[in-house]
């Protein structure tokens, strides 16, 4: 009877897993379909890019609890062995289709997985992070020492259109680049997804959890470690090869500090804890980064503030949330909730709003105020950020949507508190 | 060649000046269940610790089915066939009670740091991580976070990790410790299920289950081994009623 009920879970073939594979790969086909403007083509392209560098990341820090500060070297030097072998493939000198790119890239990665890895993972905890500070810190000195191969400040450019167009794909338009992506997207993101479920994956939580225990049943932590580096090196050289190709210039800010601590941002606010975490934390990520970085020159500040308010109230990122709400449908208490949460985000948007009034009028007055005077245009509205009439308006906006929100908040926290106490009385 | 499952050799080991174990020679033929029983502070711990290789050795030498293990990490002598528990549970405490299992059974089974086996279908080490869990009564708290059962149930998730890759020689840091009488008598049948055709070396405290459990007893004081014989002799054994078991009767 054991036997029968086992087999029913060791069942090769999982319905719900290909159905979530299915529909994420049509998403990703139709995407382009409902967007087809050239600003969210590239959007997607690079959220495309992100998502493969964030769940790289995440076999790190997720998976294996390394807190990594340097993992844009691997994703910027697969891009620069990339873009030199683009440019051998462009000159003749060898043979080397656009579309196979991320495999020299992410073979690179690897590469160099194997060599700083060797150093990196001899440590686990603060020394590994304080060590992979080092080697990011290594490498981006020799970008700047070794001219020839990372180009210099102007870094290494390249044209992705080479040879002649196979089946019309020149991978000259920005769409083609994004099918591109989107297919190497999928294939990295499932991979990445199997490797989670192997014996050095599943070892790899062990060995997080609880290192000295995986000693005691056989194995060699450090070993575990190394490898787990260097098949996320793997992927991280991929994405940093596609994002050669979309850019078309690779430059030392590639293996900067700055990309390490980017893609550490994303893929905590996305969440550590779940698989598809760092796929948001990426998207929303390139979202501050790319598009609200058009908007305003705030940008960068806007997204500190959410990093904070995130590690602060929802550690888990934003896949914890999500779970939470999935685990009320699940058990039919998603609309008790439903009221407040609409309450409580009503009363956010005010005090959103009043932040981003603040802010865009401090930006105005203080830092912009000598080009275009002090007139600003905001959510279509004309005013001078120097008159006190907007001030007034935004001090409103804080009290009474600070007001509102504390409430709300509260209301939120009380019925959530009661539900959670229905679930461990056993209620359904 | 006639073996022990293990022995140890003038081992000796000093934490800076300070000598904690001072020349123990202890020999433990195979398939023995050997207890190890001393006062606080006698070096019972720190012994196995020299055992699996947790701390390096000051002098001697430790042979593990005669083959020396002096200097080897823990997992390459888990790896020659020896296992231990821990006096403290040390389990993995955000994976399910089978994860913790599996995570044990895989090394054994070959599967070591494999990337590309697919872990549902790998039916022999699902198959014996089933086996040990229906073996320590966990079958029931299958996908349970480990870190939120009771003591009783960490302790024989304990027990099962250390069983599961089937190694030969079995070293268990005082099992029933924190215990209540009737969850004692549960895992001393346990242990003795499972330690069945094993050679098994214990820390135990409990001189009910030390004398129910071990056919030959060691007893270790400051550092030595006073006494190694069987238990009758043992409870009968002068200088182990004077330096042990006596002040225990006193008390």
């Amino acid at each position: 009877m054991a036997g029968a009920k086992s087999k029913l879970r060791y069942r090769p073939l999982n319905l719900g897993r290909w159905l979530t594979w299915g529909l994420t790969a049509l998403v990703m086909a139709l995407l382009p379909q409902l967007f087809s403007h050239g600003f969210a083509i590239t959007l997607m392209s690079q959220m495309g890019v992100a998502i493969i560098f964030a769940l790289s990341y995440n076999m790190l820090l997720g998976q294996s609890g390394m807190l990594s500060f340097g993992h844009a070297v691997y994703a910027g030097l697969g891009a620069y062995i990339a873009v030199h072998t683009l440019n051998l493939a462009a000159n003749g000198q060898i043979w080397m289709p656009v579309s196979l790119l991320p495999l020299v890239g992410g073979l690179a990665g690897a590469f160099f997985g194997v060599l700083f890895g060797y150093v990196t993972t001899k440590r686990a905890g603060t020394t590994f992070a304080m060590i992979t500070l080092g080697i990011g810190e290594l490498v981006f000195s020799c970008s700047l020492m070794f001219p020839e191969f990372f180009g210099g400040e102007g870094g290494i450019t390249t044209n992705r259109v080479i040879g002649k167009p196979f089946l019309g794909i020149t991978f000259g338009p920005g769409v083609q680049v994004y099918y591109l992506i989107a297919v190497w997207c999928l294939i990295s993101m499932a991979l990445m997804y199997a490797w989670s479920h192997t014996p050095l994956g599943r070892i790899a939580n062990a060995v997080r959890d609880n290192p000295e225990r995986a000693e005691f049943v056989g194995y060699d932590t450090q070993r575990v470690r190394w490898l787990t580096l260097i098949i996320s090196a793997f992927f991280a050289g991929i994405s940093g090869a596609l994002s050669m190709i979309n850019f078309e210039i690779v430059t030392a800010e590639n293996v900067s500090a700055a990309r390490s601590g980017g893609v550490l941002l994303a893929t905590f606010i996305g969440g550590v804890g779940y698989f598809f975490g760092p796929v948001i934390g990426a998207c929303v990520f390139v979202f501050f980064v790319v598009a609200l970085s058009n908007y305003t020159e705030a940008w960068l500040l806007y997204l500190g503030l959410f990093f904070m308010l995130m590690v602060m109230f929802a550690p888990g990122g934003i896949a914890s949330l999500v779970m939470m709400q999935v685990q009320l449908i699940a058990r039919k208490r998603f609309g008790r909730m439903a009221p407040h949460y609409l309450a409580a985000g009503a009363s956010g948007l005010l005090v959103l709003a009043a932040l981003i009034l603040t802010v865009e009028m401090t930006y105005k007055v203080s830092v912009n105020s000598s080009g275009g005077g002090t007139s600003m245009h905001l959510l279509g509205i004309d005013f001078d950020a120097a008159a006190a009439a907007p001030w007034a308006v935004a001090i409103g906006l804080w009290i009474v949507g600070g007001w509102l929100f504390n409430t709300t908040r509260k209301r939120v926290a009380r019925v959530w508190g009661e539900i959670q106490a229905e679930f461990l009385q056993g209620g359904s | 060649m006639n073996a022990h499952a293990l022995e140890l050799k003038a081992v000796r080991k000093s934490f800076g000046n300070t000598p904690i174990i001072r020349g123990v020679d202890l020999a433990i033929p195979g398939g023995e269940r050997h207890a190890i029983i001393g006062p606080n502070g006698a070096g019972k711990s720190t012994l196995f610790n020299l055992i699996s290789g947790r701390y390096p050795i000051s002098g001697g030498d430790i042979l593990l089915k005669g083959e020396s293990v002096a200097g080897l990490k823990p997992f390459e002598i888990n790896r020659k066939g020896l296992s231990r528990s821990f006096q403290i549970t040390n389990i993995f405490q955000r994976m399910s009670v089978f994860e913790n299992i599996r995570c044990a059974v895989l090394w054994s089974l070959g599967y070591k740091y494999s990337f590309w086996h697919r872990l549902g279908g790998l039916k022999d080490a699902n198959r014996r991580a089933e086996e040990v869990m229906e073996s320590i009564g966990l079958k029931g708290r299958r996908d349970t976070l480990a870190g939120v059962l009771s003591y009783a149930e960490q302790r024989a998730l304990e027990i099962g990790i250390t069983i599961a890759g089937g190694a030969e020689v079995i070293l268990l840091d005082e099992p029933t410790a924190g215990m209540s009488r009737s969850e004692t008598a549960d895992a001393v049948e346990l242990i003795r299920k499972m330690s069945r055709g094993k050679t098994l070396i214990m820390v135990e405290h409990d001189m009910g289950v030390v004398f129910g459990l071990a056919d030959r007893i060691s007893v270790l004081v400051y550092g030595e081994v006073i006494a190694s014989d069987v238990p009758a002799n043992i409870r009968g054994n002068k200088a182990v009623q004077e330096a042990y078991l006596g002040t225990e009767a006193a008390a």
